[in-house]
Parts: C-alpha cells; structure tokens; sequence
C-alpha cells in the first residue's frame, strides 16, 4: 500500500471501491444491473477472487474479464461454472438460501433501506416519472442473507420513505421485516458517493459510518433527507493506488459506468 | 427445409389483435426483433404482453401503439438506457395498462403455467408495494380473462402456522414467440448460454414461434438431446432468420449494436424523431433483408460478429 495523499479519484471511483470491499472472498454474491456490476467485477479482481457471482438472468460463477452491460450479457458467460436461467437461479440458489450478498442500486433509498426503482409520485397509477420497475431486485432484498446497496447520495435520493417499497429493506424497523413474513436478509450496509451508512441491530436506524475524504459528517447529513446519527462517524479509508489501477485499467476500462 | 418452417411474415401473422403474447429473451439479449418489426408493419393493436425483463422488444412495440396490457418485473435496456423511453412515456401519459411483479415472480408464474398447475407459492414480494398496491382495478382483471382475477394472494403453509408464501397466478398465453441460436425443421430447439425465461414461456403458451440463425440437421441437434430442453413436437413453426434479434445481441453469434441502441434512444426522446426512426427502420422496410441493409449492411453486422473464443465481441466499443 502507498500514501493516499496524492491519489486522485472521483466519488464515484471512492464508491465503488468501497463497495467492493463489503464482500468477502469466498462469498456467493447476487449482484444486479448497474453499479453492482462494476463492485462485484472489483472485488473479484482485488481481494475477493473466490467470491461467487451469481447473475439473475441465469449464471453462475463468471469469472469476468469484460465488464457485463446487462446482467444477461453474454460477457457473465465468461468462465462460468454453470448457465441456466433465471428459474434456476432464483429458486434453488437464492430463494433456498445460498446466497450470502444481495448486491443492488437504486433511484430512491429511505431510513430503513428500503429502495424505489418502480415510481416517483404518491399514486403508482398515475406516477410522476416512472422507472424501469423491481426486475430481480425485490426478490434479491427478500431472500440474500444480507445486502449491500450502492447509491449516488443526493439530497432527494435519500428521502424519510420512498414512495413505492420495491425492494424491502428493514421495512418500519425494528422486527418490522421479520414480521412482514421475510425469513432472513436485510440491508447491512448504504455505500454512497458521500459516505457509508449502516443501521443499529435493535431499531434498524441509520447511522454515518463513515465519510468520505475531504466531507464533513455534518455536509453527508445535511444531503440527507432522513434523520442521519452521525455522532460515531469516521473518515473513509481511501482507495489504494492498486484498487484504483485495476478499477480503471481492467475492470472499466471503456468506461461504461465510470465517468 | 420445410417441415415447420415458414416465412417470417406468414408467422407474425398469425397472431391477431388482442393477443396474449410473450416474447423471449432478456433486455439486451436475443429478443425475436425482426417478428416485433413484423408485428409493427402489420400494425397489430391491442396485444397483451408477458414478460419478466423485456427491453426494446416491448419499448419498440409500446411505441408503435400495439399494446393494450402488459404484466411485468422491468422495463428498460439496462446500461443502454435505464429505462424503456417508451414504456415511461405511455405510463407517464396514461396510455397503457400495466401490472408490475418481479422478476422471479413472473418467472413462476411462466413456471406454474408451464406445469400446468395454477399458481405457485414464492418467498419474495413479502413486505413490498409490489405486493401491496396494485395498478390494475378489480373491476379490470374481472372484465377480461386474459388477466388473472387476482394480483397475488398471501398464504399461511396449511404445515406450519408461522410459515408464510405468496402465491402468484399461473400465466398462459396464446402465443410465445423466441429467439434461438439454432433449430430444426421440426422444431427441435438448441439455445446457447442462458436460456433466462424462455423455456417456461414456450411451455406455457398454445402456439410457440421460434425464429433462429441456422436452421440445421435433426441428427445434428439429437447427437447431444440433453441441450434441447423444449419438447419438439411443443413448437409448432419454425423461421430461418440470420441477426433476427439485432440490435440485440445472441451468444455465440453477434453482440448488441451500440450504435443502433444509442440512435433508437435518442429518437425516442421526441415523438416526431421516435416516428422518423420508425420509418426509417420499420413502416418503410419491405422485410428483414432490407432491415439489415438499412442498418449498414455486411460491413456494419461484421463488426458485431462474436468471437469465437469469448462468444461476444470483445473489442466492440459499447460507449460511443
């Protein structure tokens, strides 16, 4: 590792690194389209080259050597152990429990972790701007054992309560999930452009894990339409050079996602 | 050659106004493009679609005015766009009729109909407003039984009182329409890479279309029977239709065209422009022949060409 204090990076490089490192080698991750698949690419490619990714429209293990522009694209087809479809995954890897990591994005994210990518507007009838709806989303925040979510952060992306629950994450709170019939899983962790947010084990209430370099816990909260406890928050540890270069040079290279 | 095979016209004929249609493949990926383009020249209104995560397959047909309803997870071409600008815009402008599931819901649904059974219990939605709200009406789903009469029904497991399902109705429909890698004559399937729904939506359906890149030998596909997961005698016509899914792309055959993609969402933003693209590239096109000549010919579908060792093209520039 070298010093940080001359890299550069952007947010959303800073995002995806750190999103990254919540898996763990050896892990079976179920990643969705977008930015998941550039975190899940990473991993696999620094410090996680075991964990398993599984993509929903019917792969599993690829082994990545191009960035997949859809979570069909034939480029999950790379080194992976096993093709089928999306009945094959859903049912007997993560509906039955195999999955370690959800792995998800989404346009709205509230209090609770829970994410809107269906529609904006309180009647989903008549919305005020629509989405492309759940795809695997709602069942990945169902049914992993736990999930990692990775957002832009801007003020309204991170409102009190999204207004349309696609994919639930601790629903009200508390045991609130549990009740609601969902035999395991749950946000563990909100990776942003600004921060990284986790939730208390009792109440399920947000708190600033950390901040990012050259941000204020106050500056991530005040961008923050919920209520943010930022009163234990430390800085983010930067990317290394060596997550920068395999981020830039072999995962995005093209520059599909990073900008 | 003919067995099962017929011209690619005569089959998109088939399916008449108000039809409930799946159409395989998924967002970018081996969609039957030249049967929808088909379906749009022959300016079919008022279909019912199915599907889990179509792209532009739906995105294009929702703009030409050809459906009525549509039951879905997703709408959109992922990283191409992240969401159908077509399928937004009818939404926005109240001009379809929807209702939105996941897509592993959807999927058992296709699973249910294909087994003939009629609905299958799912641990996902639990929790989610995409089991508590519904977009379609009561009144809708009981006035025409081509949509189930209910959205989705919560269970309590008759073996353990404190274990919930959600239950989701079976989907049949009249039609299923996919794209594959290779068929035969009589309609033995070969699909390479994965096969996302398209297995559970053939079976599901009464008349099953399959348009595929090489037609081949019925002793070629039965040397290795455990790759042909769809009964033969299931599919009743067969097309002969080579980049039959472009702009999308096929494993092993070609990758999705960035340049198409990219000249289709930018049309797509403004009505007049989306009714240009339509005519340049659907109404004014006698066939698929002179579709794949107005979108550059040979010269431009080389350079989509998969290579054999990835099964894509790993040199396609995807961001133009």
């Amino acid at each position: 590792m070298i010093s940080m204090a001359a890299t550069k990076y952007s947010l959303m490089e800073l995002m995806t690194v750190i999103s990254a490192r919540e898996v763990a080698d050896g892990e079976v991750v179920f990643a969705g389209t977008g930015l998941p698949m550039l975190g899940v690419m990473l991993a696999q490619k620094t410090h996680a080259p075991g964990c398993i990714i599984i993509f929903e429209a019917g792969t599993v293990a690829s082994r990545l050597a191009h960035l997949p522009m859809s979570v069909g694209d034939p480029r999950a087809m790379r080194g992976a152990a096993t093709a089928a479809g999306l009945n094959e995954v859903f049912t007997f890897v993560l509906q039955a429990g195999r999955v370690d990591v959800g792995f998800l994005s989404g346009a709205q994210v509230d209090r609770f972790g829970n994410i809107n990518s269906t529609s904006i507007g309180a009647d989903p009838r008549h919305p005020v701007v629509r989405f492309s709806g759940s795809g695997g989303a709602c069942d990945i925040a169902c049914l992993a054992k736990r999930t990692i979510i990775i957002a832009k952060h801007e003020k309204r992306r991170f409102p009190e309560k999204v207004d349309y629950v696609t994919s639930p994450g601790w629903l009200e709170g508390g045991r609130s999930r549990q009740a609601a019939g969902l035999v395991r899983g749950g946000p563990d962790v909100i990776v942003t452009t600004m921060g990284v947010i986790r939730f208390r084990v009792d109440t399920k209430s947000p708190y600033l894990a950390s901040f990012h370099p050259g941000l204020t816990p106050r500056g991530v909260a005040e961008e923050t339409e919920f209520a943010l406890d930022i009163g234990e928050a430390v800085e983010t540890a930067p990317p290394s050079a060596e997550e920068l270069r395999i981020l830039r040079d072999i995962v995005d290279p093209e520059r599909v996602f990073l900008k | 050659m003919p067995g099962k095979t017929i011209g690619l016209h005569q089959a998109a004929a088939l399916v008449p106004d108000g039809a409930t249609l799946s159409i395989g493949g998924f967002t970018t990926q081996r969609h039957p493009m030249a049967f929808v383009y088909e379906l749009i020249r022959l300016r079919r209104r008022n279909l019912y679609l199915f599907g889990h995560s179509p792209g532009g397959d739906w995105d294009v047909l929702i703009g030409a005015g050809c459906v009525k309803r549509v039951e879905l997870a997703y709408e959109a071409d992922e990283a191409f766009n992240t969401v159908g600008p077509r399928w937004r815009r009818a939404v926005e402008q109240g001009k379809i009729e929807w209702e939105d599931y996941s897509n592993f819901s959807m999927v058992a649904r296709f699973t249910a109909g294909a087994m003939g059974i009629p609905f299958m219990p799912v641990r996902s939605l639990l929790g989610s407003d995409v089991l508590r709200k519904e977009t379609l009406t009561t009144d809708e789903r009981s006035a025409d039984p081509r949509t189930a009469a209910k959205k989705a029904h919560v269970m309590t497991s008759p073996f353990n009182p404190a274990d919930r399902v959600v239950l989701v109705p079976a989907i049949h429909t009249e039609f299923a329409v996919l794209h594959v890698q290779k068929a035969t004559a009589a309609g033995t399937v070969r699909i390479e890479g994965q096969s996302y729904a398209d297995i559970q939506q053939a079976l599901c359906a009464d008349t099953v279309i399959v348009t595929a890149e090489d037609i081949v030998e019925e002793d070629e596909l039965r040397r290795t029977p455990e790759l042909n997961p769809i009964p033969f005698f299931v599919v009743k016509h067969v097309c002969h239709v080579p980049f039959g899914a472009h702009p999308y792309a096929v494993y092993n055959y070609y990758d999705y065209d960035p340049l198409q993609l990219k000249e289709y969402h930018e049309s797509a933003r403004d009505d007049a422009a989306y009714r240009a693209y339509l005519d340049k590239y659907v109404y004014g096109i006698r066939d698929h022949q002179a579709y794949l000549e107005a979108v550059g010919g040979p010269e431009r579908l080389a350079g989509l060409k998969s290579s054999p060792e990835f099964g894509y093209s790993p040199d396609l520039k995807r961001r133009l």
